[in-house]
């Protein structure tokens, strides 16, 4: 079979895919010549988390069909256990990469546990009551880790809440502090272990989506009945589209956090949950590659707004309402999908 | 608690080449009550291994509450059912679904964003076996899998005429199509009953006329029951074998199409009392 056919979804998959290696490539090439100015260069590790946060989100928002309010607590929980897992391997383990590897690994595995575990009520709740619920739970975390402390010695981990009772032995290193966070973080992430994990959730997405799974969450979302009456299974279903972004969200969260050297519970706040609702909500729900649009562009604008200075926030809220505007204008819509017709016309001629 | 199983009285509807063969559906004193409100009473049924069952009645007299019940979307609040000689009162809309009952919907529900294929692949959910990892990480069975249900729902879609259609969004069918396809998706749980709520609703009489077609080919090549709820009495007098009449929740009549043109209370049901000289 040499002529083979690829649907419109496996096109733009693979669109996708040669963007973001584009990307990479691009960013690789003018930082090897020198042409990045260094505060881009700050934000290449925060673009590439926000970009897995929007991604694992349209996986819930876009494909699942339900909106979620929290997704910045399971960014918290991984930043938390995976920092916490490097700074415990620091000494065991000296290779960079590997240790960051690992502790993605980690992070993902603790966001997944609590992503079954708030999906087991939350998942219950359909619309506005799940968006609330989830809410709530994204503040739950934050307060846990606010004031949750961890340290390590020779007898092995502590763990206390509210106070710090570790009671560390001699040589004992506080990890978590509370509200005082995570410090001494070896700044271990790179450029190219986001670039490393953009493609995976990508993979992990898009081939979830065009699996048996992928089917039945779309069915579930289309019509939860119908559904039902054909023999899928809702429930199973729905916690493996909620914990497969939960998990996501956490490697995104734990590679975020090793890109500073000190952070607390307070950044994963209902605010980053919203940005990243925004991020997806911008670049069309269900649509991938618009998602990882939006992340990068909307990251990267505040920074490139810097000359307005104290109207920066202002010029950016009136960029989002025009962009927002523009997108859902249907006259431009019409436009748009002559434009395409008239191309694809075009095409079957010649 | 069980409820005692009776002997079915409605025997005699179940047409003679079936008559040897244990019914596939047997209703016995089924009913539900909502609040004080009895939505069905004393429902007794049986349908044959292939037969096509009407079931009739006015506006309101519970029919699509029957289907309901049928698919466990309302449990029973007496009775049982027993699907294939087997009771049904653990299972969920779920497991009826994978023992053998599909359905179609009086107000079409199909996943509209999707494509005419995968509505149908999404049928076959509960027939496939790859896991999430397998999906995932597009292991050999998933593509052994995905290729077999690739060609098995375009088989099926072939057989109604489908098959150009299969990568149209299910959305943006027309109406008739969109009916069809229903019913092109509940074949694909692979069921042994096949309950139908309103198919010609909102169809032209050659709809209609290539609806009858259809439902005979689907009872001929797939060798199951039908059971169809219709207010279009031209085609249930014309395909259906048996019919059931309800009316405010209890059955007024059962019998061949012949016997209910003629039962004077299916008459009095649907038109009123003549008025006394």
């Amino acid at each position: 079979m040499k002529n083979i056919k690829w649907s419109k979804t496996t096109r733009k998959n693979f669109l996708t895919y040669g963007l973001v290696i584009l990307a990479y490539v691009v960013m690789q090439i003018l930082g090897g010549a020198g042409l990045v100015s260094s505060s881009l260069k700050g934000m290449l590790v925060p673009i590439c988390a926000y970009v897995v946060m929007a991604v694992s989100l349209n996986l819930t928002v876009g494909v699942m069909g339900e909106l979620s309010l929290g997704h910045a607590g399971f960014m918290s929980v991984g930043a938390f256990c995976g920092t916490s897992t490097a700074i415990i391997l620091q000494d065991s383990i000296s290779s960079a990469p590997l240790r960051l590897a690992i502790s993605l690994v980690v992070a993902a595995i603790f966001a997944a546990i609590a992503g079954f575990l708030i999906g087991i009520p939350v998942l219950r709740l359909r619309g506005d009551y799940l968006a609330i619920v989830t809410l709530a739970f994204g503040e739950i975390i934050k307060s846990v880790f606010n004031n949750l402390y961890l340290g390590v010695d020779s007898r092995g981990l502590h763990i206390s809440l509210l106070s710090d009772r570790t009671n560390l032995g001699e040589g004992g290193k506080l990890i978590i502090g509370g509200p005082m966070g995570i410090g001494g973080i070896q700044k271990i992430s790179t450029f190219t272990a986001g670039f490393v994990l953009i493609i995976i959730t990508l993979v992990v997405v898009f081939n979830l989506v065009n699996s048996r799974a992928g089917r039945a969450i779309m069915a579930i979302r289309d019509n939860r009945i119908a559904a039902e009456s054909v023999g899928v299974n809702v429930t199973k279903y729905k916690m493996m589209a909620f914990v497969i972004s939960a998990s996501l969200a956490g490697a995104a969260g734990a590679l975020f956090a090793m890109n500073y050297s000190t952070f607390v519970a307070n950044k994963f706040d209902f605010n980053t949950s919203i940005l990243v609702l925004v991020f997806v909500v911008l670049g069309g729900q269900g649509n991938m590659l618009g998602s990882i649009i939006a992340a990068a562009a909307l990251t990267i604008l505040p920074e490139a707004l810097r000359e307005y200075a104290d109207y920066r926030m202002l010029v950016y809220a009136i960029i989002l309402i025009l962009v927002m505007l523009a997108t859902n204008n249907p006259k431009l819509k019409s436009w748009m999908d002559r434009l395409k017709s008239s191309h694809k016309k075009v095409k079957e001629v010649a | 608690m069980s409820p005692k199983l009776v002997p079915i009285p409605s025997k005699n509807m179940i047409p003679e080449r079936d008559i040897d063969k244990p019914p596939v559906l047997e209703c016995i004193n089924l009913g539900i009550t909502f609040g004080g409100l009895k939505a069905v009473e004393d429902l007794n049924l049986a349908i044959g291994k292939t037969e096509i069952v009407g079931l009739i009645g006015p506006n309101g007299a519970g029919k699509t509450t029957v289907f309901n019940l049928l698919t466990k979307v309302y449990q029973p609040t007496s009775g049982a059912i027993l699907l294939n000689g087997q009771d049904t009162h653990n299972m969920d809309t779920i497991h009826i679904n994978r023992a053998g009952i599909a359905r179609t919907f009086q107000n079409i529900r199909l996943f509209s964003n999707l494509t005419v294929e995968e509505n149908v692949k999404i049928g076959m959910d509960s027939q496939m076996h790859y896991n999430m990892f397998s999906g995932l990480f597009r292991l050999p069975g998933y593509w052994k899998e995905e290729k077999a249900t690739h060609q098995k729902a375009l088989e099926l879609l072939s057989i109604f005429n489908m098959a150009d259609l299969a990568n149209a969004r299910a959305g943006s069918l027309p109406y008739g199509a969109q009916r069809r396809l229903e019913i092109v998706r509940a074949l694909a749980t692979n069921p042994c009953l096949l309950l139908l709520d309103e198919p010609a609703a909102g169809m032209n009489p050659s709809e209609t006329a290539e609806l009858m077609e259809n439902i005979r080919k689907i009872r001929d090549t797939f060798q199951i029951a039908i059971l169809l709820i219709e207010h279009d009495m031209n085609l249930v007098m014309n395909i259906c074998e048996g019919i059931c009449v309800l009316n405010f929740g209890k059955v007024i009549a059962k019998g061949t199409p012949e016997e209910i043109q003629a039962n004077p209370a299916v008459i009095e049901a649907y038109l009123g009392k003549k008025r006394e000289a």
